[in-house]
């Protein structure tokens, strides 16, 4: 396709052809409406002063006879100007006058005519061509006929000013229309372009590649911004996707290569029935933990990829905080934790209620697992842990607060990461994937995750928009469009 | 019993028909979607366990197609894909249950041991015994013997629940899902604890336990005297 072609072929450009199509008949029409008008104005001023004239020389010849009218009609006559006149007799023999070479036949008609006539005082020939005139022929009492008449070049002329006019207007018109037009759509087409260009690099692997901005806030820029943003999403998924995949190569091949190791060892040294029983047992366990990993892995990329955004609906998350700390009350207990509730005023959330609960639940989790060594008051106080669902705002914010050793301030972000465990915790059990999967479901709801100091101890906090993901996203564009 | 396994994987469907073999049940198994809609058309099962994922018929249409035949086998779907959406949509077809792979085979038996039992309608009863050990479901008392005991409505529902399903083996996932609603696994095991709870209520000081722990599988509630 050549270039111009191409610039043919855009919409911007098909755009400027309607518009100039249209342009031009309303610049024809209207034009045309001025010079038909302005026209019949004119014809109108003539058959008014013809009337007038008429109506005056009938009444010279009420007056003063067939001379009076001839001395009259013989002074007019001879003044330069457009008017004519003649008189003739009832057999047509003209008595005064200033006008020859008429259509034969008109005199015999009373009333309106146009006609082409050849004043007296000028000369046959081609440097004195016949003029056009509108003219009025009236009987007088007598068989006398008069004809008053009035010259139209006046009129062509103007008629044809405007006329010429219109065309020099409307080609004009198309002239600037198609410049203007090639002009604008070779610089979108320029932009468009470019974006052409930076998606083929982004196609071709460069998803770090942002669309050009121009920064002046028309459509295309927008179109632009929302694809960035689009395409900011897709490097996240894909960071995300390879993220998970590294960390499955890396956390799943350790308990898998344990797992063989263990079945090796069984194979190569167990004698008795009950060994290998025991080595049978221990890989079935680590199995099971493994599967359990594999679940909450998948369970994050769920609910990283958005997915669990169908099943939302409404609940309360008070009621979701007393239910996961009743699952857990027997088991704090247990471990000489006082687990408490506060969470007495509802509030309603919109949102995945089973993610939520599994958010929440390894929150309480964590507390409990990390409130250890049990059964060692600090100052003389039991270690406590206070599960809370709060209203603040437009969110509510479901707090786990412990107090137990914390997290120092510096590794708060990163234990949020998968697979991510402090060294302090390795002796303890569990996949290092609680903390990650409830900042992922507190994301796909819109919220955050956050961790705080409750000096001492550990304030999880999940806050969560009151309406859900959709309300946030429907926010951004309300501050999108304020900034506008 | 009988069961029918419909299941394309020849290993694991052998490996299934085996296992339920093994604790006295009788067995067949199916290896695409129309073979097991013809055999468990024929209706002389128990329980069917269906792939969801199937050749030829999928394992959810199997089901719907059953049922529009007014055949009710209670079915426990298996399936690769363990979300709740996917679970919902499982029951939704008209399956009774929905185990996601890989699942332990003690989890299958459970299940598909209460599903055969469903059918025996014990679902209705208004109170449920187990030795000197009586629920009311409608008042909510439970005694044993002459004692009354108290419990606190989650202890409740999960004695009811262990009641109902007595002298069969209740997995941790099958309380967690059908006491708490929740079909995620918590990190720690907590129903342990609530067991060992509700088990100090009904069980301290009598000399007959009546809430076993069957190891590598659950738990069960059953009058020890028989």
């Amino acid at each position: 396709m050549t270039a111009l072609g191409k610039l043919f072929r855009t919409t911007t450009f098909k755009l400027t052809l309607v518009y100039l199509t249209v342009f031009a008949l309303f610049a024809a029409f209207l034009l045309g409406y001025f010079a038909l008008n302005t026209r019949r104005l004119i014809t109108e001023q003539i058959t008014d002063t013809v009337n007038a004239e008429i109506t005056g020389l009938s009444e010279q010849y009420r007056q003063g006879g067939i001379r009076r009218l001839v001395v009259v009609v013989d002074a007019r006559a001879r003044r330069p100007g457009s008017s004519l006149y003649i008189v003739t007799t009832f057999a047509g023999e003209a008595l005064a006058g200033n006008v020859t070479a008429l259509e034969p036949g008109i005199l015999d008609n009373p009333g309106w005519t146009e006609t082409v006539y050849r004043r007296l005082d000028e000369a046959e020939g081609p440097e004195h061509p016949e003029h056009q005139a509108l003219v009025r022929v009236f009987q007088l009492p007598g068989g006398f006929r008069l004809l008053v008449g009035r010259d139209l070049d006046e009129r062509e002329r103007l008629y044809h000013i405007i006329l010429g006019a219109g065309r020099w207007s409307i080609a004009i018109v198309i002239v600037l229309g198609l410049a203007g037009g090639l002009f604008v759509t070779r610089r979108v087409l320029r932009r468009v372009d470019a974006m052409t260009e930076t998606t083929r690099t982004i196609m071709a692997g460069d998803l770090g590649e942002r669309l050009p901005v121009a920064g002046t806030g028309d459509e295309l820029d927008r179109l632009a911004e929302n694809l960035n943003i689009m395409l900011e999403r897709i490097e996240a998924l894909m960071r995300g996707l390879k993220e998970v995949s590294d960390n499955i190569a890396h956390d799943l091949k350790t308990p898998l290569t344990r797992l063989r190791n263990r079945s090796e060892q069984a194979l190569r040294t167990a004698n008795s029935q009950a060994e290998y029983r025991a080595a049978i047992e221990a890989t079935i366990e680590e199995s099971d933990s493994l599967i359990a990993t594999f679940n909450a892995l998948l369970m994050i990329a769920r609910a990283e990829s958005g997915q669990a955004r169908d099943d939302m609906s409404e609940f309360d998350a008070a009621e979701i905080a007393h239910d996961v700390g009743e699952l857990y009350e027997p088991l704090a207990e247990e471990k000489g934790i006082t687990l408490k509730v506060e969470a007495d005023t509802a509030a309603p959330v919109k949102g995945n209620r089973e993610l939520v609960s599994q958010a929440l639940a390894n929150l309480v989790d964590n507390a409990i697992k990390y409130a250890e060594p049990h059964d060692k008051p600090v100052n003389g106080v039991a270690p406590e842990i206070v599960v809370r669902a709060l209203n603040e705002g437009d969110r509510i914010l479901l707090t786990v607060a412990d107090s137990g050793p914390g997290i120092p301030e510096s590794d708060r972000t990163r234990v949020v990461e998968r697979f991510v465990r402090l060294e302090q915790s390795r002796s303890k059990p569990g996949s290092g994937l609680g903390l990650s999967l409830a900042s992922a479901v507190a994301r796909l709801h819109g919220g955050e995750l956050t961790l705080e100091d409750n000096h001492p101890g550990l304030k999880s906090v999940i806050a969560l928009p009151r309406g859900g993901p959709v309300q946030m996203r429907d926010e951004a564009a309300r501050q999108k469009e304020s900034r506008r | 019993m009988r069961l029918l396994v419909i299941e394309d994987d020849r290993d694991a469907a052998d490996y299934l028909v085996k296992a339920f073999r093994e604790v006295g049940h009788i067995a067949d198994a199916a290896h695409d979607g129309e073979d097991g809609l013809a055999m468990a058309l024929e209706g002389q099962y128990d329980v069917l366990v269906v792939d969801r994922m199937l050749p030829k018929r999928d394992g959810l249409s199997l089901i719907g197609t059953l049922r529009a035949k007014g055949i009710e086998t209670p079915a426990l779907i298996l399936s690769a894909l363990g979300q709740v959406d996917d679970r919902v949509k499982g029951l939704r077809a008209g399956g009774d249950d929905y185990l996601p792979k890989p699942y332990s085979f003690s989890e299958l038996l459970a299940r598909v041991e209460v599903l055969a039992r469903r059918r025996g309608g014990r679902n209705e009863e208004t109170m449920l015994h187990v030795g000197d050990l009586e629920l009311d479901r409608l008042s909510h008392q439970v005694r044993r013997g002459a004692e009354e005991i108290s419990l606190q409505p989650r202890e409740f529902r999960l004695l009811e629940y262990l009641m109902k399903h007595a002298g069969q083996v209740v997995t941790r996932t099958m309380l967690l899902e059908n006491v708490w609603d929740y079909h995620f696994d918590p990190q720690t095991n907590v129903i342990d604890v609530h067991i060992s709870r509700l088990r100090s209520k009904i069980d301290k000081g009598f000399s007959q336990p009546l809430l076993h722990t069957v190891r590598g599988a659950g738990y069960m509630i059953r009058d020890g005297a028989r």
